[in-house]
Order: C-alpha cells, then sequence, then structure tokens
C-alpha cells in the first residue's frame, strides 16, 4: 500500500516536474517572440527615423533662398525700342496681336542683362572694381526675364525706377550658405574673388537676403536659371494623375469586386479570373510602363510625356488593389445582414447596394487612398512613357506634358548643379512626402468617422 | 451609391472623348530626346525659346542616352514621336536605316559645339597625368607582356607606369547607351592600343576585340547620368571617373581633373585642338516635322544664333565649347537648305 502510495506520489512529483520544465520552456519561448518582434519594431522605427532625420536635415536649408533687393532703372538709353503698338481703330484684332507680337519678340532681342548689371553696379560700393561676367554671376539668369515681364506689362516703366526682388544666383546661394567649401581655392570655386567679395558686402549691406524659398512652390522646374527651379509643374503633373486615378480605378475597381464577390456565377472562369487579378497585383510596376508605351502610346497614339498615359498606367497598377481590397471587405459583412435583407423582399442589387455596400465603405475607402497614394510615389512606369523629361510649363490639361513629383526628384538628383541641388532633391522629397502623409491621414480620419457612423 | 457610379461613367465617357479631341489636334510643343550631354544645353536653350517666342510653347527635352534618343527618333513620323534626338555621336548607318525604315527619311545633321571628355578623381587624392596608352593598359582585358598577350595582371596604377599614384586601378566608364562611352573607347583606349602595339600574328577580329574588350573586375559601366559616377567616386575614394568637361567645371570642389599626354583640360585647350579627347555635339531634327509642329524651324534657329550656342553666348556659360561660325553658318545653311546631311 505504502508502495504504491510513494510510487503515485513520486510519479505525481515527476509529472509536476516535466510540467513546470515544460512551462518554463513555453514562457521562455513566449519571451525571446515578444523580444524579437519588439526588437523589429524598433529596428524598423529606427530606420524610418533615421531616413527622415537624413531628408530633414538636407532639405530643410533649402526651404530657404538668397533674395536680391535691387533698384532696377529702365534706362531708355538700354531699352532704346518704339513704345508699345496700341490698338488703333479700324485696326483687325489679328493685327493688332501681330504689332504687339513683333513688340515683344523685339523687347525680347534687348540686352536686358545690361539693366541687371547697371542695377548691380549701383548697389555695389562705388568703385568696386569687377566685371561684367562676374558681377552678372551673382544675380540668376531668369532676372533678365523678370525685369522684361514687368516691361511689358507696364511699358510705362521706361525711365522710372523701382524696387524689384530678384533671386540669387544658384552659385550665390551655394556660397552664402558654405555649401561649397568656403576655404576652397579660387580654382575650386565657382564663382571669382571679386564676386564672392561683393554677395559677402550684398549680404551686409542688405542688398542680399535670406528668405522663404517660394520658388520651390510657385515655379517650374528649371535649367537656365537653377536658382528659380520649383516643383509647381511637378505638382499639378501628379494632381492631374492622381484625378484619373480616382475617377477610373475606383469605380472600376468597386464595381467589379462587387460583381465578383455577389453576382456572378462561381464557375472555373471567375477562379480564373480571381487567379489573375491577384497575379496583377503582384507584377511589378515597369511591367505596366511597358505596357502603357505599348499601348497607349503606340497603338492608341496618345501623347508622350503626358499625364493622361501616366494616369491610365497607374490606374492598371491601382486597380487590382482596390478589386481585391474591396473583395476582402464584402466577405467579411456577416450572412445574416444579407439573409435579413432578402428575407424582408429586397432584390439581390438592393441588398447589395443598399445594405452590404454601405457597411464596407470605410475599408474601400481605406484601401482606395493606400493605393493612390502607393500610385503617387511611383516611379519606374513614368520613366517608360517618357515621363522624365525635362518640362518647363504647367499643364494645362492632362493631355500636356509633364512630369510627377517622383520623377522631379529623380531628375534633380541627376542635376549637375550637385551643390545646390543636393538640398533641394531633398526638399522635394519632404514636400512628397507631406503629400503621402496628408493622404494617409485623411485615410485614417475618414475611417474613424464612416465607422463610427457605420 | 448608384449616383456615384452613374457619375464615374459619365466622366469616364467625357475622358474618351476628351482624348479623342486631343487626337484630331496636333501636338504644339516640340519634342526632344537623347543624349544626358546635350541635355542640359538643349534644356537651356528650350527655356530661353520659351521666353523669347512667347507665341510658341517651350519644348520638352527628356533624355535616355544618344542610342536611346535614336530609337525613339526612329519610330516613325506622326504626333506621338520625337522631333529632335540629341546625341553626342553622329548617327550610325544601321540607325540610319532603321529611320527609313519607319518612314523618317528627312534627317537633318545639326553640329552645335564640342565638348571635352576627362577623367577625374577625387579632390583629395593624388593628381593624376595621364596618358591613352596608360589608361589602355590599365583596362584592357588582356594586354602585351614580354610580347605575349597575356590576362591583364596591373592591379595598381604604379604598376602601369612608375609615374602614376600607387592606387588600385578603379575606373567608372559610361555604359554602352551614352555616346561618350563611344569617343572614350575610340579616342582613349583604341588610340592607346595603337600606340602600346599587339603581337603580330593576330586576325583583324581577334585584334579589334584585343583593343576594345575591357576588364570587367575594375571597370564599371555607368548607365545613368554623371552624377551616378560621382556618387560611385565619393562611395570609393579611388575610383576614377570619365566625365564631360561642363560637368566636372560645376563640380570642381568635389573633383580633380586628370590632365592627358600632360594637357588640362579645359575650354580653350578643346577649343585649341591640343586636348586630345574632345567630339562634336549634334542634334538631328525630323525634317517631316518641319512646318508641322509650330516653331521647330525657329528653335533650330534660335539654337544656333550668337546669344545661345556662339562664343560668349548662354551655352559657353554652361560649360559647351562653341565652334567657329564658318561651321555654323554652314551646318544652318544645310539646314534651311533642307538638305539631308
Amino acid at each position: 500500500m505504502t508502495d504504491t502510495l510513494s510510487t503515485t506520489r513520486s510519479a505525481s512529483q515527476e509529472r509536476t516536474k516535466a510540467i513546470r520544465a515544460g512551462l518554463r520552456r513555453r514562457h521562455m519561448s513566449e519571451a525571446i517572440f515578444k523580444g524579437l518582434g519588439l526588437a523589429a519594431i524598433i529596428l524598423a522605427l529606427g530606420f524610418v527615423a533615421l531616413l527622415f532625420v537624413d531628408v530633414v536635415r538636407r532639405g530643410l536649408p533649402a526651404f530657404t533662398q538668397s533674395n536680391l533687393h535691387l533698384a532696377v532703372t529702365y534706362d531708355p538709353e538700354i531699352i532704346d525700342i518704339e513704345p508699345a503698338p496700341v490698338m488703333v481703330p479700324g485696326q483687325s484684332e489679328a493685327d493688332f496681336r501681330a504689332a504687339n507680337l513683333k513688340w515683344q519678340r523685339d523687347l525680347a532681342m534687348l540686352n536686358w542683362n545690361k539693366v541687371i548689371e547697371a542695377s548691380l553696379r549701383a548697389a555695389a560700393p562705388a568703385g568696386f572694381e569687377i566685371e561684367s561676367r562676374e558681377i552678372l554671376s551673382i544675380a540668376e539668369t531668369n532676372a533678365r526675364h523678370e525685369v522684361r515681364a514687368m516691361f511689358v506689362d507696364d511699358p510705362g516703366l521706361l525711365g522710372q525706377t523701382v524696387e524689384v526682388d530678384l533671386l540669387a544666383s544658384a552659385n550665390a546661394d551655394n556660397w552664402i550658405k558654405g555649401n561649397i567649401d568656403r576655404s576652397l581655392g579660387d580654382a575650386q570655386q565657382q564663382l571669382s574673388a571679386p564676386a564672392r567679395q561683393l554677395i559677402d558686402i550684398f549680404v551686409e549691406n542688405g542688398t542680399i537676403s535670406t528668405g522663404f524659398a517660394w520658388a520651390i512652390f510657385t515655379n517650374v522646374d528649371s535649367r537656365a536659371a537653377p536658382a528659380s527651379a520649383g516643383l509647381l509643374g511637378a505638382l499639378v503633373g501628379t494632381l492631374y494623375m492622381m484625378l484619373i486615378v480616382i475617377v477610373l480605378a475606383v469605380p472600376i475597381g468597386v464595381a467589379s469586386a462587387i460583381y465578383l464577390e455577389e453576382f456572378a456565377p462561381k464557375s472555373r472562369l471567375t477562379d480564373f479570373i480571381e487567379v489573375n487579378i491577384n497575379n496583377l497585383a503582384a507584377v511589378p510596376s515597369i511591367v505596366f510602363g511597358l505596357l502603357g508605351a505599348a499601348v497607349f502610346i503606340n497603338y492608341l497614339h496618345l501623347p508622350i510625356s503626358a499625364p493622361i498615359v501616366g494616369g491610365l498606367v497607374l490606374t492598371l497598377m491601382t486597380l487590382p488593389t482596390i478589386i481585391i481590397a474591396t473583395r476582402g471587405a464584402l466577405l467579411g459583412v456577416s450572412p445574416a445582414l444579407r439573409q435579413a435583407a432578402l428575407g424582408m423582399g429586397a432584390s439581390k442589387t438592393q441588398m447589395v447596394f443598399h445594405h452590404v455596400l454601405p457597411v464596407t465603405f470605410p475599408s474601400i475607402l481605406t484601401a482606395t487612398i493606400l493605393g493612390v497614394a502607393h500610385a503617387l510615389g511611383e516611379t519606374a512606369p513614368l520613366l517608360l512613357i517618357g515621363m522624365k523629361a525635362f518640362v518647363a510649363q504647367v499643364p494645362a490639361t492632362p493631355f500636356d506634358q509633364a512630369t510627377a513629383l517622383p520623377v522631379q526628384i529623380y531628375l534633380w538628383q541627376g542635376n549637375e548643379n550637385r551643390n545646390f541641388f543636393e538640398p533641394r532633391t531633398a526638399a522635394a522629397i519632404i514636400v512628397l512626402l507631406a503629400v503621402m502623409i496628408c493622404l494617409n491621414g485623411i485615410a485614417i480620419y475618414l475611417r474613424s468617422r464612416l465607422e463610427k457612423r457605420a | 451609391m448608384k449616383i456615384a457610379l452613374f457619375a464615374s461613367a459619365a466622366v469616364i465617357t467625357l475622358v474618351a472623348f476628351g482624348s479623342n479631341a486631343a487626337l484630331a489636334q496636333s501636338r504644339d510643343t516640340i519634342q526632344v530626346a537623347g543624349s544626358s550631354t546635350v541635355l542640359p544645353f538643349a534644356s537651356i536653350v528650350a527655356e530661353e525659346f520659351g521666353a523669347a517666342f512667347p507665341e510658341f510653347n517651350t519644348p520638352v527635352v527628356g533624355s535616355g542616352g544618344t542610342g536611346g534618343g535614336f530609337s525613339q527618333f526612329c519610330e516613325g513620323i506622326g504626333d506621338n514621336t520625337i522631333d529632335i534626338a540629341n546625341a553626342s555621336r553622329p548617327i550610325k548607318d544601321g540607325e540610319r536605316e532603321a529611320c527609313n525604315q519607319s518612314g523618317v527619311t528627312d534627317i537633318r545633321e545639326i553640329q552645335f559645339g564640342f565638348d571635352g571628355i576627362v577623367f577625374a578623381s577625387a579632390a583629395s587624392g593624388p593628381d593624376f597625368a595621364l596618358t591613352p596608352v596608360q589608361v589602355y593598359k590599365a583596362i584592357a582585358a588582356q594586354v602585351v607582356v614580354d610580347g605575349e598577350l597575356v590576362d591583364n595582371p596591373y592591379k595598381s596604377w604604379s604598376e602601369v607606369d612608375a609615374s602614376l599614384p600607387d592606387q588600385p586601378i578603379a575606373l567608372a566608364v559610361p555604359a554602352s547607351n551614352h555616346g561618350t562611352r563611344e569617343v572614350f573607347q575610340e579616342r582613349v583606349v583604341g588610340a592607346g592600343c595603337e600606340e602600346a602595339g599587339l603581337p603580330e600574328g593576330l586576325s583583324e577580329d581577334e585584334a579589334e576585340s584585343a583593343c576594345s574588350t575591357l576588364r570587367q573586375d575594375v571597370v564599371t559601366e555607368i548607365s545613368g547620368d554623371y552624377t551616378e559616377t560621382l556618387a560611385r567616386l565619393n562611395s570609393d575614394k579611388n575610383t576614377v571617373g570619365v566625365f564631360g568637361l561642363s560637368f566636372y567645371e560645376q563640380n570642381t570642389d568635389t573633383l580633380k581633373v586628370a590632365t592627358i599626354d600632360g594637357v588640362v583640360p579645359s575650354k580653350e585647350t578643346v577649343a585649341a585642338g591640343d586636348y586630345p579627347v574632345s567630339r562634336p555635339l549634334y542634334f538631328y531634327v525630323k525634317g517631316q516635322h518641319i512646318g508641322v509642329i509650330p516653331g521647330l524651324q525657329e528653335f533650330v534657329q534660335f539654337f544656333l544664333s550668337e546669344g545661345m550656342a556662339g562664343e560668349g553666348g548662354t551655352l559657353e556659360a554652361a560649360g559647351l565649347i562653341p565652334q567657329p561660325t564658318e561651321k555654323t553658318d554652314e551646318v544652318l545653311a544645310a539646314f534651311e537648305a533642307g538638305a539631308a546631311e
């Protein structure tokens, strides 16, 4: 008896021991898993933080820029031109336009650099010795166009002196910010010694001051005048493409998902379609670019470098994402809801559109915005449809040539004036990230609002 | 939701109609693509053109390398093909044939100036004074040692020639989609090979491949822009890169240029013909588009004008080496006469 008792006791002790050992092992593996998960998250966050800090550190200086405040004199001796044509009675509209065009062209042929040079010399200390090429290197090359455009708008300026804000040249900006090491010798500097000296004088006497670089948001890209290069053209191009994606991808994607999920009979064909949609979502984006170049440009003869083609390509790319997300959302709706609606005598269409679809709105919306945000940052397919061209105009319609934000980043990254464009590229990245964060923010806000309502 | 669906259907129809309307109307912006060496110059002219001619749009300038530009140029004629191909080498016979086959028969060549090709290394590194023979010996796959063609044994520049720095050989050259590569191959490697001499008894093909095959262990081919070459130099200080003169001149704070045959590359030495590695720059105009795309003729004339490509013009400030005025006049006359070539 005692024997059996002691055996049972020892057996139960054995068992407890085994359980304890097992338990310790299980606790341990749980702790390891938790630790690994935490480490992974910290690592990921660390990389994100590193990226942000690095981009912001590089890009922030580019949001300020050196400006020149000059008193520009429209000297009649330099601007030797007939008065602007005025419309005389009896003259046809076309004749007047032709005369005006000729006047503008004559105006463009004048040497406006002389006007800029004179005003720069007037701002310099008396007797400062500097060659005209050197002194002109302080102002950005588009200064002459700016000054001329003011004259075209108001020919009455002839003989007058006006205060004008112009951009300092990219190289002057580099010198002031120290983008090029200021201790380097003459041979390694972009500006001559007198020009650098004069810039420092200008900074001291207030002719050059640093202000917010509005050019980034109000100007299009520029190579002739790097300091005036901006993102406006790319922003508008991106906007057009996003509009096309939203207008096309959302209705088509949601409609196909509803059909496939709710109406289509389950057959081999629908299975086949489903497999293909899933595959399509995994196709690398550059393949869509090749497809776009072949179909939309070569076959349908849509214009090259145009947002319409970019938008169509990105639509194809975003469609599978939206279809899959919508189908997932529809699948998640409880069958009780459907049966209740059908039980009350609703038709299938009524059931889907009045009862099932509204419940899925938050998920569809989130999927859409995330899909669009993904399309916004997509670069590779755009390169293949000619959207990496240099475009110096704001596209008026989606059929005009344009670039997009990510492509503009790529283009600026390749610019020869590294010292000026490295910070400006980082600034463009900050703008792109800001747009993305806004989109994601809207997605989260709308989702939480709609979920509350549902 | 129904309304939303109907609305989007309406929008789709509108877009479809809109695209038809756009197809019917011809393109009114000049479209340019090609060489990344010519790209900065063409872009500057495009901007100035837009500013000087209020009645025309600013031309759009794409890149893709000389070869890429020609393949787009030769796709055919019509609105969705480019009007001008930028090139840093003359068009090849094969490319001309491809063009003719797709209906592009009126190709007008415009030579507008020169560019030098330079070897540059990190500004903090040692000086390089190179000759074509030394470059050939450093990077050819096979070189002649004691009268025999053997696999390239050199590891550092000082092994190639005692006058060069003791630095491992590493060279970043443009890939074959760039016209620069061809000039580099012909003017530096080819010339060096000829000077170094090959052993007797090689067939013509063997000699050509011995002169043109580069070793893969030390040569990196860069298919992107010069900034990519610069990035490689920054990550590996021992790399020597091949650049356009204009790119080097804008980045003198980080780059140091090597002399070739003792000549320092500069606008003056290239223009005078002293610096051996230079090439003319071109663009090719699709004659069949003149008069169809508004402003095409004016753009070419404006490009070649004194204020742009001429001496003291805007492009010179951007690094172009102007050609003699007589040459420009000749090119312009040929263009206006409509003579192909």
